[in-house]
């Protein structure tokens, strides 16, 4: 990973000047450009507004100011366009108790109108790959925390969408979930999809993205690749963590740090 | 403060908790509120107070221990109570098993899980007779303070009765838990117990319909009938009817009777609290599979998708359908009625429409909640590329159809009888479905499904506007039915309900 992106890439995604106040700006003037094909890792300190900036890129908020253009649709004026090549997947999996895999992804798929004898192909190749075959027919009440962000993650994939916006996925899940979840999230990108991804855990960001953006009070205040973000502590650091927290505790320069 | 690990160490434990889930119920969490609330309750407390006064003050000096007949409507009422009492307790010991909450952390503890089930079960009999008191005190005060103190017993005997309807709940679960097993005692305690809430109303209506051609539940207490049936006057059986009316001796063998019982029960049962609690929560790990006619994707649009969804969550959720299945019991006695004045003209047919429709008002409430505010895949829903009233559109789609699906029958089967009351029936079905409907979405709220029971507490003002809707058309309804032309009043009335809800529903909606 950690190419660079080029100039001639297709852009997935672009914000320009998000903001979205709650009692405090959440986030302010943020800018952000994700191209096709890469993932992207939004890291930041508890607070700093990557949830938010997710939350309004998905269609889940509604920023008070900016912009936001997903594959050349504004998501802002055509949200049903965009939301229909994007998909979603916060660290809290939400999915229907009563329902099995297999009817979840049917679901999902009537959702967003995909034909029903492709879904069903795709949703069993997705059962297979995250290894819920032997639960396919079981309803979900009973899962793992494990197994319901799989089945989740599942129905993020099912259509096939070219922006996927993951907040902290692999939160709670076991090494080989996580594993696995990675493998597919990365086999996605291989095959030209776009992902955009808040995580906690540096080590994820640092091996999966192509780049990363430091997001603090709201703003993005670093954004390159691995190489790119060490230079710009100047300091000779060797681990993404000691950048992450170089670059966190230097003072940002507008309003919203000040309070 | 008691030592910990005692039996009044857990009681304030338990007391304090709820004295907070009460005041969170009454406040939607808002401590804002408290003050306003406050206010609210003297002045419900002081209306009730009124209401009463109008009611039961002509019976506060009547010689009413002297006759049978007057012992049989104590006694039937008394028993009425007690049923709902029962079924209310029975639902609270389910919960006590089932409800993780802080079960983990007790369990883990070395503390006794006995005396932790002792103290719930007193305070599952506490929040009964709690219940109980508030809807009687009116009454009891009025007929104390115009017929004298011995009125005051009647309060004693509601204690009583709280007691022996805990005592017996907690015996019935876990005769359940023995004989069926953890996993379907939760579904088949809230059935029998939604079933004992309606059977004894019921059971006298269908008796009172079967004989007297009414609808009146006291039709059959009062019928010379019952009367001649009932046992003599100087039986046990009348004890709790005495009670009520000051016999001191009575008084105290009620009171000692559900005491006892109680404290029975919690003798008896409260050493196996732990092993019914750990069985209970291997049930939600348990796995359920779903056998389905077809194992191939459907062609769903997205609007069938969401429809097709709200069918399938509110056909697998046993205690969702034992929720609604106390409303529709209620509407047994209205079928037999219609089977009974088949044939008869409309004039019995009358008083069905106001309950068809009342029921349809209050379905269409709960129904309308799950679909709109109960959906526990928000994000999902919310990301997919289906426009707003679209997915709106779908959810109030799946209610009338659950809705026809149960009032269709029923219109149809009028319509034999007189089409006008199928008509009216017919409209004041949908009119009371669809203004039950937009008050919830009006003041839709994000939360899961498992929250049904508390739905009520997200909005006063959405659950009066349900219940005075609901009641407002099923009196046009009864009116129009008749033939009244005040049922023209009554309709602006309904209006005027939701013009003021809408006035008052949240920014933005």
């Amino acid at each position: 990973m950690h190419s660079p992106a080029p100039a001639n890439r297709p852009i997935a995604l672009v914000v320009r000047g998000l903001s979205k106040r709650f009692d405090r700006p959440a986030v302010d003037a943020l800018d952000l450009t994700i191209y096709g094909g890469e993932f992207y890792a939004l890291v930041g300190p508890n607070g700093a507004g990557k949830t938010t900036t997710l939350r309004m890129v998905a269609g889940l908020l509604r920023p008070d100011a900016g912009s936001i253009t997903i594959a050349g649709i504004d998501a802002l004026s055509r949200p049903v366009d965009a939301k229909q090549i994007t998909a979603w997947l916060s660290d809290e999996p939400m999915i229907y108790d009563k329902l099995t895999p297999f009817e979840y992804l049917e679901f999902v798929a009537g959702l967003w109108r995909i034909d029903a004898a492709a879904a069903e192909v795709r949703a069993r190749e997705l059962i297979g790959w995250l290894g819920l075959e032997p639960h396919a027919h079981e309803r979900c009440e009973g899962f793992s925390r494990g197994m319901r962000q799989k089945v989740a993650l599942a129905g993020a994939l099912v259509h096939d969408p070219k922006l996927i916006i993951l907040d902290e996925p692999l939160t709670g899940l076991d090494a080989g979930s996580a594993r696995l979840v990675k493998n597919v999230l990365l086999e996605r990108v291989r095959a030209g999809g776009t992902v955009i991804m808040t995580t906690h855990i540096l080590e994820v960001a640092e091996r999966m993205a192509d780049r990363i953006g430091v997001i603090a009070s709201g703003r993005l205040i670093a954004e390159g690749t691995l190489a790119e973000l060490h230079r710009k502590t100047g300091k000779t650091v060797i681990s993404l963590e000691d950048t992450f927290l170089t670059l966190v505790a230097e003072p940002v320069a507008h309003p919203a740090a000040a309070e | 403060m008691s030592r910990p690990d005692t039996l009044a160490w857990f009681a304030g434990h338990e007391f304090r908790l709820g004295w907070r889930d009460w005041v969170a119920l009454m406040t939607a969490g808002r401590r804002s509120r408290a003050r306003t609330v406050a206010v609210a309750l003297i002045l419900f407390a002081a209306f009730m107070h009124v209401f009463a006064y109008w009611i039961v003050a002509r019976y506060a000096d009547a010689d009413l221990a002297s006759d049978t007949a007057t012992l049989v409507g104590i006694t039937g009422t008394l028993v009425l109570s007690w049923s709902l009492l029962l079924s209310q307790a029975m639902e609270s010991v389910t919960r006590a098993f089932y409800a993780r909450s802080d079960l983990d952390l007790i369990l883990s503890s070395p503390v006794s899980a006995r005396k932790v089930f002792a103290v719930r079960m007193g305070r599952i009999a506490g929040a009964a007779v709690m219940i109980a008191v508030l809807l009687a005190a009116p009454f009891i005060n009025v007929l104390a303070f115009e017929g004298g103190m011995h009125w005051f017993g009647a309060y004693a005997v509601i204690l009583a009765m709280g007691a022996t309807a805990t005592a017996i709940a907690v015996a019935l679960t876990v005769a359940l838990f023995r004989t069926i097993g953890a996993k379907r005692t939760r579904f088949v305690a809230q059935i029998v117990a939604a079933v004992i809430g309606a059977a004894f109303v019921i059971g006298l209506q269908i008796g009172a319909i079967q004989y007297y051609g009414t609808l009146s539940r006291f039709a059959l207490l009062e019928s010379d009938t019952m009367v001649a049936l009932a046992p003599g006057i100087d039986s046990i059986v009348w004890w709790p009817a005495r009670a009520m009316l000051g016999d001191g001796l009575a008084l105290a063998a009620t009171i000692s009777v559900g005491l006892l019982a109680l404290a029975t029960s919690i003798a008896a049962f409260s050493p196996r609290f732990a092993d019914h609690a750990i069985a209970a929560s291997g049930v939600s790990v348990g796995v359920t599979r779903q056998v389905r006619w077809s194992q191939r994707f459907r062609k769903l649009s997205p609007r069938r998708a969401l429809r097709a969804k709200e069918f399938t969550l509110l056909r697998r959720d046993p205690w969702l359908l034992s929720q609604s299945l106390m409303q529709m019991l209620y509407l047994l006695p209205p079928a037999l009625m219609l089977w009974h004045s088949f044939g008869e003209g409309s004039g019995p047919l009358v008083l069905m429409v106001p309950i068809l429709v009342m029921a349809s008002g209050q379905l269409s409430g709960g129904l309308a909640w799950l679909a709109i505010s109960g959906e526990d895949a928000p994000d999902l829903v919310a990301t997919a590329p289906v426009a707003a009233g679209e997915i709106i559109r779908a959810k109030v789609e799946a209610v009338m159809t659950c809705i026809a699906v149960v009032f269709v029958p029923f219109v149809l089967a009028i319509a034999l009888t007189s089409m006008i009351c199928a008509v009216v029936a017919a409209a004041g079905i949908v009119i009371a479905a669809a203004s039950a409907t937009q008050i919830q979405l009006w003041f839709r709220a994000q939360a899961r499904r498992s929250q049904f029971r508390r739905r009520h507490t997200a909005s006063r003002i959405a659950t009066f506007a349900e219940a005075f809707s609901s009641i407002t058309w099923a009196a046009t309804a009864a009116l129009a039915a008749a033939g009244s032309s005040v049922a023209v009043v009554t309709g602006l009335a309904g209006l005027g309900i939701l013009a003021g809800t809408r006035l008052l529903r949240p920014p933005g909606r």
